[in-house]
């Protein structure tokens, strides 16, 4: 595999390309490192950045007091993979059915499930929250979950990846006798193995950032989920504290922000070898 | 007989998903469309139906024309500047530069943050005078400019903060995509004496088109979804001119408890979203057949 | 319609039923007895206060064996009452919350809350009922009826900072008194570098958000009303209105010692400790976050007169939820009433920075104290009598929304004073016809 890229650049292209590259990164992650910056610093220097700054965690002290953000991170954990283990099991069923069946209706089903891409259940809400109530699972981490357990994006992901799978593969292992089932288990999903990666860091930090939905159906310490925790620091009433707000943005985001750094490389090799398109 | 077991299992893999949306999406929604032809129930006036007095309500308020007409720059701002650039981010970390797993990183870094948090150090780069920006731009002597609070500039910064936020998610797709053109292509194209220019117009590009159609629909749809920061930045202000269909449904159901207006919004604006999915959708599904 | 659906929640249940009851850790084990009382509070003020609410709840469970107050926190004030009506419109509603003095229109109007008169039923009561600063009582009545009870309560000041008032040779002890002292003031504490930015502005009123509230604290002095009683009918077109509003134009346009364009809430108190300010109008409630991080003596002073003096009030009142048992709604009023006592109210007030909402919560030795140690804390209590209702109407956040429009557009130079308030006055009649 040791080929040359005949378009990688050289020379002076490289030098500027380069230098191009990281000033844009700069700018990317400057949110970033203002939050870092200030979540370790005290609150007079939120807004003057001299080198002789001192550091404290006074910041995430008076966070970590606010709030149960241990048990909040738990909620959260919880939360996500909930949704996670749903949307797995069920847009692969129905990916399966749609990529692998053609049946009557099919066709219009599909595109059922492609309108909810457009649908934003934060406008939903009302609606919603009457049939969790009906169902009794106010205040529940399944609450949270349900609505968005089925999900368009991975179905169609999904689906797209399935069609890839040569028919001939499945005829061979019906006449082997296995069933639709079987079938699904042995060779589409380890075959898609790195679109399922893919869609599983999407889907995690989408959900681990999700606020509305969970601040409306949640009350109890119990149950909610860090993004509602950490909403206490962003109200503006007595005006915005930055310190506070980026220890608390930094404690929430950590597992995720870690969880990448650990695992970027396999991320976007999966998400190479997904062909996602 | 075959062909019918085969349809009850195809049913049979799709229904429990299809359950679960039409549970909670599809009897909403249709829900909401109802609602829209019926007037708000308030207290002892319980909800009668009024027909298409609530969309003739729609066209005579000036907010939602504001707000339709802001989404559109929004759109139009968003999805160009954010496409080119996880285009070009693709490309750049594509090649290979110094550090580049560190530039993945940085690039992909706003989909991991909160959207809400984020948005008020937004708001910190863009306060007048001691804002990160007006330390930058003050060292030239630039004047200050009320830059979230000007009529001028608001919606402006609010493109901007979600051309951050969308860039680097996107730019993961373009890379995985830009991975799977065979490096032979490459080599033909060098052989022949084309320039990266000319290479990347009609090889790479022409390639890339099925993940720009993917991506056309999602930055869309964002385009109509994407609102969290404008509750922190601007609350819609100054008078109207960064409101969004979205923040301004959310407004009018929640702050002002017309639902049934709110759902007259939402239909509206699931009725574009319909539309252009399905103009996309069209020309995506076709583009892959022809493969 | 419904009920075409129930074979699929069935089948939703019966699929993801196993997984539900894997992870429903959720569900709070509390005794589900009648005397659990719901609160929802808005948690808007940051951390410590969760602490503080919980203290509350304990306290009254210890001294009313078999009540329970459960505090619900439910984010800013907008986000509990989204959560309150949402809860309400599907049934199941808290039994009380702290919501805006303002929203009591709203949920007059949605039938979600009822009066206290219900519950007055002693001498005590009575009393009880009379004991509230009558500022406060203003936005808590309507028809006759009370709805709300004042709780956390705030009004606007101006704070200035004393060394900036030394360096413009100004006597650092002497606010502003009056609108002219204040431009004047204003345009010798104005600071520009060589080039003509200006580094340090004479004073800022917040205009982000909802600077209808901020505009009382120009209207009240300038002798306007801005509503009847009712919550029927606004007055924004009358020449008082206009007059103050161009004040508030000129300060940034005319004697360039305001922020251009609209200056954001949430930011003003940062821009004073930056001294990028030397005065600026903000709620009570901040004296606690100046008094940490002010890094200069401030002081504290009410706004300055006009015609007259006078500010808005703002805040949060306790109402009872209509769809909540007639046991749970009657343990509700005696927790309130609980909490509201003259010691208690002191207490909040000390602990919060909020203004006592009582008369004689400012006699009790603690606040006594208190107020000995830092006499800024009782200018809001000074300015009480001269303090008038915040605007509530009908249809409230849209009527107030006309009117946050129009002052933007205004301040930001799209419309004239006078044209910007017309157009508003004609959409908030607009909005209101309905309630005539």
């Amino acid at each position: 595999m040791e080929r040359q890229d005949p378009y990688q650049p050289h020379g002076l292209a490289l030098t500027l390309e380069t230098i191009g590259a990281w000033l844009l990164a700069l700018i990317w992650i400057l949110p970033l490192a203002y939050a870092v910056w200030t979540a370790f610093h005290p609150p007079e220097f939120s807004t003057r950045f001299v080198l002789d700054a001192p550091l404290t965690l006074d910041n995430f002290r008076r966070a970590l007091d606010a709030a149960p953000f241990a048990r909040y991170a738990l909620n959260t954990f919880l939360l996500v993979t909930t949704i996670l283990a749903g949307q797995l099991i069920l847009c692969t069923l129905a990916a399966y059915g749609f990529a692998r069946y053609d049946f009557p209706g099919s066709g219009l089903l599909f595109a059922l499930v492609l309108a909810q891409l457009m649908i934003m259940p934060d406008v939903l809400i009302v609606e919603n929250y009457r049939t969790m109530s009906r169902l009794g699972l106010v205040d529940t981490i399944p609450a949270m979950a349900l609505p968005y357990m089925a999900s368009a994006f991975g179905i169609f992901l999904l689906r797209q990846t399935f069609k890839t799978v040569p028919v001939e593969l499945d005829d061979a292992a019906r006449v082997e006798g296995a069933s639709a089932l079987q079938i699904l288990w042995r060779i589409y999903i380890p075959l898609a193995k790195p679109v399922y990666l893919a869609y599983a860091l999407v889907s995690v930090s989408h959900h681990w950032n999700n606020f509305l939905w969970p601040l409306i159906i949640t009350n109890s310490v119990e149950a909610r989920p860090l993004t509602v925790g950490l909403q206490i620091f962003a109200s503006t009433d007595q005006g915005i504290d930055w310190s506070i707000i980026c220890a608390a943005t930094l404690l929430s985001a950590a597992p995720l922000i870690i969880g990448f750094l650990l695992f970027q490389r396999q991320f976007v090799q999966s998400f190479m070898r997904a062909g996602i398109r | 007989m075959k062909r019918f077991s085969l349809a009850i299992q195809g049913w049979l893999l799709i229904l429990p998903a299809l359950s679960v949306l039409m549970v909670f999406t599809h009897w909403p929604a249709l829900a909401t469309f109802i609602d829209s032809f019926y007037s708000t129930p308030k207290g002892r006036r319980p909800s009668r139906f009024v027909g298409l007095s609530n969309y003739e309500q729609m066209l005579s308020d000036p907010v939602f024309w504001k707000a339709a007409i802001n989404n559109l720059i929004f759109v139009a701002g968003t999805v160009p500047l954010s496409i080119a650039l996880a285009l070009i981010m693709a490309l750049w970390v594509n090649d290979k530069l110094k550090g580049r797993t560190a530039l993945r990183m940085a690039f992909f870094t706003p989909t991991i943050l909160p959207m809400i948090a984020v948005a008020n150090i937004w708001l910190f780069f863009f306060t007048p005078q001691y804002g990160l920006l007006e330390q930058i731009t003050g060292l030239f002597g630039a004047p200050s400019w009320p830059w979230l609070g000007s009529d001028k500039t608001a919606l402006f910064c609010v493109i901007i903060v979600a051309v951050w936020k969308e860039a680097g998610f996107f730019m993961i797709f373009y890379l995985a995509a830009l991975q799977q053109i065979s490096p032979t292509l490459g080599e033909a194209a060098s052989l022949e004496g084309a320039s990266r220019w000319t290479f990347f117009r009609r090889v790479q590009w022409p390639l890339l088109m099925p993940t720009t159609l993917f991506i056309l629909i999602n930055a869309m749809i964002n385009g109509f979804r994407l609102v969290d920061h404008v509750f922190v930045l601007t609350h819609g202000g100054p008078d109207n001119s960064s409101t969004l269909l979205l923040y301004y449904i959310y407004e009018v159901g929640f702050k002002y408890w017309d639902t049934a207006y709110a759902a007259t919004l939402t239909t509206v604006l699931l009725a574009t979203l319909a539309l252009i999915a399905a103009i996309q959708y069209g020309i995506l599904e076709r583009r892959v057949h022809y493969r | 319609m419904t009920q075409d659906f129930t074979p699929h929640r069935r089948q939703v249940l019966g699929g993801l039923g196993a997984l539900a009851a894997g992870t429903a850790l959720g569900t709070p084990a509390l005794a589900q007895g009648a005397s659990e009382i719901s609160f929802f509070y808005p948690v808007a003020v940051g951390g410590p206060i969760t602490k503080l609410i919980d203290g509350f709840a304990e306290g009254f469970q210890k001294d009313n064996p078999g009540l329970a107050v459960k505090p619900i926190y439910a984010g800013s004030y907008q986000d509990t009452i989204v959560k309150a009506l949402t809860a309400h419109k599907s049934g199941t509603p808290p039994v009380t919350s702290v919501l805006l003095s303002t929203d009591m229109f709203t949920l007059i109007d949605e039938e979600a809350i009822v009066p206290f008169d219900d519950f007055i039923k002693t001498d005590d009561d009575k009393a009880w009922l009379k004991s509230f600063y009558p500022a406060f009582m203003e936005n808590s009545q309507t028809g006759g009826k009370t709805w709300g009870i004042p709780f956390q309560r705030s009004t606007i000041v101006l704070y200035w900072n004393k060394e900036a008032f030394k360096e413009a040779g100004l006597d650092p002890e002497k606010p502003p008194q009056t609108w002219d002292e204040m431009t004047a003031f204003a345009q010798k504490l104005t600071k520009r570098d060589a080039n003509g930015n200006v580094t340090q502005w004479g004073v800022q009123i917040p205009s982000s958000g909802f600077p209808y509230w901020l505009f009382q604290g120009l209207t009240t002095p300038a002798g306007a009303v801005l509503m009847n009683p009712a919550g029927t009918e606004v007055y924004f077109d009358k020449p008082e209105v206009t007059t103050a509003l161009q004040y508030w134009i000129d300060l940034a346009t005319k004697h360039k010692v305001h922020p251009p364009g609209i200056v954001e809430w949430g930011t003003t108190p940062k821009d004073f400790f930056e001294r990028k300010v030397a005065m600026i109008w903000t709620t009570t409630g901040n004296l606690t976050n100046v008094r940490n991080n002010a890094k200069f003596p401030f002081g504290v002073a009410m706004l300055p007169a006009q015609k007259r003096r006078g500010s808005p009030t703002g805040g949060g009142n306790f109402y009872i939820f209509k769809k909540a048992k007639r046991a749970e709604q009657e343990a509700a009023f005696k927790f309130i009433k609980w909490i509201t006592t003259a010691e208690r109210a002191a207490q909040w007030g000390i602990d919060t920075g909020y203004v006592a909402v009582r008369p004689d919560s400012w006699d009790t030795p603690a606040m006594k104290k208190y107020v000995a140690d830092f006499p800024q804390a009782a200018v809001a209590r000074d300015q009480l009598p001269v303090s008038v209702a915040e605007l509530s109407t009908h249809d409230n956040q849209r009527v107030t929304k006309a009117l946050n429009d129009a002052l933007q557009a205004a301040l930001t130079g799209t419309k004239p004073a006078a044209t910007a308030l017309k157009d508003a006055q004609t959409e908030a009649t607009r909005i209101l016809k309905d309630y005539k």
